[in-house]
């Protein structure tokens, strides 16, 4: 059982802030994605967790026991690195075992357990060798390798697979969600691609300006982003927003169309994901700027009462820049947020 | 055929700079001929010029000074301070080096800068006061307290090379160990160490080569337990001029073949390249 709570946990570099009072509970097996723009302080928080930098106030807790206070050892953790970390003074074997040798394990049940995690990884083969003779791909395999044979509580990764390149990414990711759901490990994962994130996790964190900004699993966080920040995060292309007059009776005025919408009397933004647009009789008036065919689909930006809009249409449909267009958006997928605040408005 | 004018000017870069090569290369590697020549030439040829191209393998020189009385127990002296010296150096040095690397800490530049500072004072300068109080406090013409003022000449040395050294490790291997259950000294032995192990021992050849070098301290400081050093320089003054050379000879061999040894690593402290 190993369930993580942060409590109340900020971090100041001198006068910068790079975490503001955060609190996450992380069930135990859960696989945490922290999701965000590079400076959004996810990895601070990570290494928060991991004990290599200290939090300014707050606690952590991991497994129901408060470590804060002790060292990254001490802590049933494990870690991936970015750039990997893979001692280039040790064969793979000796990678591999090297937490273990810490522990004093056997000889012979430790080679049991790095030959067995070796092989989950698909690296047997390269036991003998050093990391200077390992592609990028292959020390990736090592270090999560090195990670698994510890068989910590919790495993942390820091953007393990931003140093690969598309094709292995994609592969890599896929494996490493069967692996990790196998070893039935509480995992932390930190990056900065929402493709990776949405596939990957059971619940994302997307964390802006040092602060959580939501919490919740990959379609809650696509459908109903909190702020207009997650909607523009999250996606691609990103999030539409357009103004809304509010005519009374919970009627609003988006450029040339009325839809219903929350009972509010102040303005809005509209906001409608691209995918959720259709050409239709009646809806929004736009004029083409841009088309973009992306195999599929067709990739459209227009502009509707001067702001901007994007819709991403079946690509049977032929268009041009300067054509005049109708787009109707799916009356159970529009949201609403709150310009003053850019919450989301219910 | 016509020539263009920037391939002229190329062609023109490249003759000066080699040029430059030679004239550098004629510079360093002349008077090490004329000495190894000389060094191997009998009295007589030595007095003679011009010299013959191939020398003449006489080694009556040379084995002069090896039968030369207080020859040896010198090079036996020598030896000691350089040892002591790299010794020193290192132990100082390298915890240094790596706090430069790895801490950020108020005043970290003008620590640099003072690091190199100390090579700012002209050592006769220091000489008089030195000797003054070495032989208040007994550490005069020993060969402790020779060495304790070669450190302090080697350790700047040793700081900047092993901070070059310490910065080439990258610190997430560290933290990999410390998340692998290892504590900040284990992580050090276990992993920063091994990697750094042939940096720290050419910094350590070079301390050796800087104390083997040093002969006005050694001059001033030492009456009785000369290095090899101030020995020749106390002895060559008055000798034939054959014997000056083969002094010259053993002194100068073994520090270029240690520098010669350890290039790469020099090459790195001054920051030309870290591989």
């Amino acid at each position: 059982m190993a369930e993580i709570q942060i409590r109340n946990v900020a971090k100041q570099f001198g006068s910068y802030t790079a975490l503001r009072d955060i609190n996450l509970t992380i069930a135990d097996q859960e696989f945490m994605v922290l999701l965000g723009a590079s400076g959004c302080g996810k990895t601070t928080l990570l290494r928060i967790i991991a004990g290599l930098e200290t939090a300014t106030t707050g606690e952590v807790w991991i497994g129901g026991r408060r470590v804060d206070h002790l060292p990254p050892r001490d802590r049933g953790i494990a870690m991936v690195f970015q750039n990997y970390a893979v001692f280039p003074h040790l064969t793979v074997f000796e990678n591999i075992g090297f937490g273990l040798r810490m522990r004093r394990m056997a000889e012979t049940e430790l080679r049991q357990r790095v030959e067995r995690v070796a092989e989950l990884m698909h690296i047997e083969q390269l036991l003998k060798r050093y990391s200077g003779e390992l592609s990028g791909g292959q020390r990736q395999r090592v270090a999560v390798a090195r990670a698994l044979a510890m068989e910590p509580d919790v495993i942390l990764m820091d953007e393990p697979l931003s140093n690969l390149d598309a094709l292995l990414r994609l592969e890599m990711r896929t494996e490493l969600k069967g692996v990790l759901a196998e070893s039935r490990t509480t995992a932390i994962y930190v990056t900065h691609d929402q493709v990776e994130a949405m596939s990957l996790a059971d619940r994302i964190s997307v964390m802006h300006q040092g602060r959580i900004v939501q919490a919740a699993s990959p379609i809650e966080v696509y459908r109903n982003p909190a702020t207009e920040f997650v909607g523009g995060f999250i996606g691609n292309p990103p999030m539409n927003f357009l103004p809304a007059r509010p005519l009374g009776e919970g009627r609003w005025q988006v450029a040339g169309l009325v839809v219903d919408g929350p009972r509010l009397d102040k303005p809005l933004h509209f906001a409608i994901r691209p995918e959720d647009l259709r050409p239709a009789e009646n809806g929004l008036q736009a004029r083409v700027r841009v088309v973009e065919p992306l195999g599929a689909h067709v990739l459209v930006t227009c502009d509707v009462d001067g702001a901007m809009l994007r819709a991403v249409l079946d690509s049977d449909i032929s268009l041009n820049p300067g054509d005049r267009l109708t787009l109707a958006p799916q009356p159970d997928r529009i949201r609403w947020f709150d310009p003053e605040t850019t919450r989301a408005v219910h | 055929m016509t020539v263009t004018p920037s391939t002229d000017t190329r062609r023109a870069g490249r003759i000066l700079y080699g040029a430059g090569v030679v004239l550098l290369c004629a510079w360093v590697l002349g008077p090490i001929y004329l000495l190894v020549v000389n060094t191997l030439s009998s009295p007589e040829t030595v007095n003679t010029f011009p010299k013959p191209l191939i020398p003449e393998f006489d080694t009556g020189s040379l084995r002069f000074f090896l039968e030369f009385a207080g020859m040896l127990s010198a090079l036996k002296n020598s030896v000691l301070v350089a040892g002591l010296t790299m010794i020193l150096s290192i132990l100082i040095g390298a915890p240094a080096g790596y706090a430069l690397s790895r801490f950020d800490f108020r005043g970290k530049q003008a620590f640099r800068m003072l690091i190199l500072l100390t090579r700012a004072f002209p050592l006769p300068l220091l000489a008089l006061p030195l000797a003054v109080m070495f032989i208040r406090t007994g550490l005069d013409d020993t060969i402790l307290g020779l060495a304790l003022v070669h450190t302090t000449l080697a350790v700047p040395f040793s700081v900047l090379i092993t901070y070059s050294l310490f910065s080439g490790i990258p610190l997430e291997l560290e933290e990999a160990a410390w998340t692998l259950g290892c504590t900040r000294v284990s992580a050090f032995v276990r992993v920063v160490l091994p990697l750094i192990l042939p940096g720290i021992t050419a910094s350590a050849i070079f301390a050796f080569v800087i104390s083997w070098n040093e002969v006005f301290a050694a001059a001033v400081l030492t009456i009785e337990n000369r290095t090899l050093t101030a020995f020749l320089l106390q002895n060559l003054d008055t000798s034939p001029l054959h014997l000056k050379f083969a002094g010259g000879f053993i002194l100068v061999v073994p520090a270029l073949i240690f520098i010669f040894a350890v290039r790469k690593y020099l090459f790195a402290m001054w920051g030309i390249a870290n591989r």
